[in-house]
Order: C-alpha cells, then sequence, then structure tokens
C-alpha cells in the first residue's frame, strides 16, 4: 500500500487511519481509500504496467492492497473484444464487449474479491464473508479457499440453483436468508459489529470497490491508453458504476491519459428493480429504495448505497442512468448471443438492452465509439431462458433431416483417384 | 418502551451498549428521547432538519422506514428499531 494515504468519508470528507472501516463514525458516509496522486504521478509509467501480470495486479500501484498479501487467483484483464456484427445491428460504427465473464469465477466480482480478501489477509482476519446475489457468493467463497481462510456466505433463499452449486462446491459455509438482498445485506451490516469476519461488502468494502476501478484502467489500456466515448454499465448498488468512472480519471490524474477522459457514462437498470433510474428520470438527488422484483437478479438490490453517486456521476460525465423492460432483458441476451456469440447473464442482457435504447433515442451518437460491460456468464441462470430445449427432434434418418432442413445439402465428393 | 439496536459506530455514546431501550410514539419521537438519555446521538442520526442523514437506515420491526412514514413511522409499544448504516453490494 505503498501510495495509499488513508481513508476519507466521501460526505463530510473526515480523515481516517488505513483500517478496517468502512463508515464515517460522524456522519455514517461511505469511506473512500485516498492515494498520493503526486507520488504516482511520478512513479507509474505505461510500460511499467504493461509489463505487469495479465491480471487485476498491473495495477497494484493503484490499489489498496499490500503485496505480501495479494490474493491472486487470476482476476482481470479480461478481453476487450470488438462487436462489429451487433454493432451493425443497433446502428453503431464502433462497439468493443468487456468481457468479464472471462474471470476465474466468470464474473467481475472476481476483481473486487481479489483486492477485499488482500486487504483482509493484511488486517489479520481469518474469514471471508459476504451478503451476495450470487456472483460475489461464487467469488468470495473461490478467493478465500484459494488463499487458505473460511468463507460463510448469505444469500436470498429463492436464488437460482446455478449459482448456490457454484459456491457450495468451494466448501464453505452458505448460509440461504429467508429474504431478499437486502434483508441479507443488512443482517450482514449488524453482523459486521460483533463477529471478527471480513464482511467484503461490509467492514473492507472501501478496499473492495476499489478493484472495480481495473475496469476503467483495462478498457483505457486495452484501446490503446485512450478513453471510449462511451460505456454501458448494468447497475445494482451503484458501486461499479461510479469505481469505472473514477479508474478512468485517475489514469489522467497519474499522467497515463494525456486528457482528462471526455467518456459519458451511462448506468443500466431492469424496470423491475430501477430506484436510481427513477431518481435520475425525476432529477432527484436521492434514492428512494423499492422491493426488487426482476429477473435480473444479480441486480436486484432495492436500496442501493451507492446510488447518490451514480447519480453524481451520471451527471458529471453527461452520461445517463436508464431501465430496460423485464421482456427486453432476455432480448438482449439472445441478441448478444446470436450476433456475437457470447452467452452472458442477465445483467449483461440489460447492458446490452439499454445500449440499443439509447443509441435508438441519439443519446449515444452512431459515430461515437462504444464500450458495453457484459460483466458475467449466462450459465449460471440457464432458467431465465425457459427449459433448455433442442429446436427440432427427429429419429436418425437422412429423411427426417431432409425434412427439417427442405432442400437436400448437394456435397461434392472428391473422385477416388487410384494408386 | 422499545428497543434500540445501536450500531458500532454510535455505541461509544451508549457506554458500549448494543441495544438500549427508549420511548416514543413515532421514530422521531424515539430519537428525540434516545438524545435525552444518550446526548450527541441525533445530530449524528438526522440533520439539520430533521431528516435522516442520507446514510442512516432506521427499521421498525425489521421494515424500513422509507417504505413507511419516514421519521413520522408510527411505533407501536415494544417494538424494536435497528439503526444500521447503508451498506453497498452485490
Amino acid at each position: 500500500m505503498k501510495y495509499v494515504e488513508g481513508l476519507s468519508c466521501k460526505e463530510c470528507r473526515r480523515a481516517y487511519p488505513i483500517a478496517a472501516q468502512h463508515v464515517c463514525e460522524l456522519c455514517f458516509g461511505p469511506l473512500e481509500v485516498t492515494y498520493d496522486y503526486d507520488a504516482l504521478a511520478s512513479a507509474v509509467t505505461r510500460a511499467e504496467i504493461e509489463a505487469g501480470p495479465h491480471t487485476i495486479w498491473r495495477y497494484a500501484s493503484l490499489l489498496p492492497a499490500p503485496e505480501q498479501q495479494r490474493v491472486d487467483i487470476g482476476a482481470g484483464f479480461t478481453h476487450l473484444r470488438e462487436a462489429p456484427r451487433l454493432a451493425a445491428e443497433i446502428g453503431l460504427k464502433k462497439l468493443w464487449l468487456k468481457l468479464d465473464g472471462g474471470n476465474p469465477t466468470h464474473s467481475f466480482k472476481d476483481r473486487v474479491v481479489a483486492v477485499a480478501l488482500s486487504a483482509a489477509r493484511f488486517f489479520g482476519y481469518e474469514v471471508a464473508a459476504c451478503a451476495s446475489t450470487g456472483n460475489l457468493a461464487n467469488a468470495v467463497a473461490a478467493h478465500a479457499s484459494a488463499t487458505g481462510m473460511t468463507s460463510v456466505v448469505f444469500i436470498p433463499s429463492d436464488l437460482e440453483a446455478g449459482k448456490i452449486g457454484a459456491t457450495t462446491v468451494y466448501g464453505g459455509k452458505v448460509v440461504a436468508v429467508e429474504g431478499t438482498y437486502d434483508d441479507a445485506n443488512r443482517l450482514c451490516a449488524e453482523l459486521a459489529g460483533s463477529r471478527p469476519w471480513a464482511f467484503v461488502n461490509v467492514n473492507v468494502r472501501p478496499y473492495y470497490s476499489e478493484g472495480s476501478k481495473t475496469l476503467g484502467f483495462e478498457i483505457a489500456e486495452q484501446l490503446g491508453w485512450r478513453c471510449p466515448d462511451a460505456i454501458v454499465v448494468p447497475l445494482a448498488s451503484g458501486s461499479l458504476y461510479t469505481k469505472v468512472s473514477k479508474g478512468l480519471t485517475e489514469l489522467h490524474r497519474v499522467g497515463l491519459l494525456p486528457e482528462a477522459p471526455h467518456t459519458a457514462l451511462y448506468g443500466a437498470q431492469p424496470e423491475g428493480c430501477s430506484p436510481i433510474a427513477a431518481a435520475f428520470a425525476a432529477g432527484l438527488d436521492d434514492v428512494a429504495p423499492v422491493r426488487p422484483r426482476t429477473v435480473a437478479r444479480s441486480l436486484a438490490i432495492g436500496n442501493p448505497a451507492d446510488g447518490v453517486y451514480a447519480l453524481d456521476t451520471a451527471r458529471a460525465t453527461n452520461g445517463s442512468i436508464s431501465s430496460v423492460s423485464e421482456r427486453r432483458i432476455i432480448d438482449g441476451m439472445k441478441l448478444l448471443a446470436r450476433t456475437e456469440g457470447v452467452f452472458t447473464e442477465t445483467a449483461g442482457g440489460v447492458a446490452v438492452s439499454a445500449l440499443e435504447q439509447l443509441v435508438a433515442q441519439g443519446s449515444i451518437a452512431p459515430t461515437d465509439e462504444a464500450v458495453v460491460l457484459i460483466t458475467g456468464i449466462g450459465l449460471k441462470t440457464l432458467e431465465v431462458l425457459g427449459k433448455p430445449q433442442p429446436t427440432h427432434r427427429i429419429y436418425p434418418s437422412v429423411e427426417e433431416v431432409d425434412r427439417i432442413f427442405e432442400a437436400p445439402v448437394v456435397v461434392q465428393i472428391p473422385e477416388q483417384v487410384e494408386a | 418502551m422499545n428497543r434500540v439496536r445501536i450500531p458500532t459506530q454510535l455505541r461509544s455514546l451508549t457506554g458500549d451498549a448494543p441495544e438500549v431501550e427508549a420511548q416514543g410514539g413515532t421514530v422521531s419521537e424515539i430519537v428525540d428521547d434516545l438524545e435525552a438519555r444518550y446526548p450527541g446521538l441525533k445530530e449524528r442520526l438526522m440533520d439539520d432538519s430533521g431528516k435522516l442523514r442520507r446514510f442512516v437506515n432506521v427499521y421498525v420491526n425489521d421494515e424500513d422506514v422509507r417504505f413507511l412514514d419516514g421519521v413520522g413511522t408510527e411505533v407501536p409499544g415494544g417494538a424494536k428499531l435497528s439503526i444500521i448504516p447503508a451498506v453497498a453490494g452485490g
């Protein structure tokens, strides 16, 4: 943590030393890690980063994790891939997919957990815990196992089977809480006061959330150290969205990007859980909580703690926060799969559909270069697509195949050449 | 009388007690009663206009008061109140 100065309250700016603490004692505002940016500016170079590992740790100087305690199971540096067929379909000239399903547990949560557990080890914790809608549970359980920690994960009782199975396999405790994610999260907030556990999204949250900056870092680096015109981000608590923006801003601040980022940040929520989009549309500074009713379970946070900062980010970057209808979430998933061969989770469907809407409305111009965050894979939540069915069913005969594909395929068989 | 769960951040004001008692018919009245018993507590929870600070969540019998009437939410006798800092996650 060479360049880390301490913690600072995002509301009242009161300073705190580095500790496992997430809330300002004075005003309850969230604490954020602060850095010595002048020292970073004279120390960090593009060449050094480019020579680093193909993980989030290539940006170690800009992350709050000491080298000795670093937890590394390969999170980060996922592909940024051009998406010409999706771009053509929705009317964009240049579009990129940031494919975070390529992380070790197949979602962007590996980034935040790698940083959170590094900090947790530094503070001496032996148990890693969290409340989760699934992806975070997978990431916490996997990282904990790989570093010899015990994991305790609290999930809403109605979570998809794939997400439960992809957590229990790592051998930690998985506690189903009768209630919503918000109920499980509230329970963790209470437990953090009495249990000596590192709750990644509670007491070590200032470190955890910094991990999301690496998405901003990677997008800029992978584009050749420049910023796109627009980035579309699925929104739950709002943390990822604000940190992607912070990542771009920090690169400029430490001199790795010559110009201040011009990127408009677009947040996307599912209609059935869109408290931040509703506040944005109404021009409010506060976010009223809602009871989530959405197929996009990984975005079902009705009480988003970073919502107010997400509103700030949208306004400061000339972006917006919008919602997409529940029906269009699945459409977005299928569109991405059909055009680009990428099977994303519902959150990715929300982002793709929001992008489509933003282009159709003219918010994103056809000539803009856009990046859409595909935060995780679809295999964990297969059930959202309905019962998996083959498109056809036949007996094993040529005639049956001909019936499906109508005209028989004429195959040119090369003439036999006698030896 | 009502039971109120105190978060770690405020326990320096309650002599480290994680749970205290307070009286009142609404959330607002209970906060006033808490202030009388533990001076300094009110300004930590509310801004000058008497609104809950935006990172303070209050629950009456496990229900977020923002789904009810905010600080005007009625508190039945014997109800449990919880004061919890907002947290993010996913």
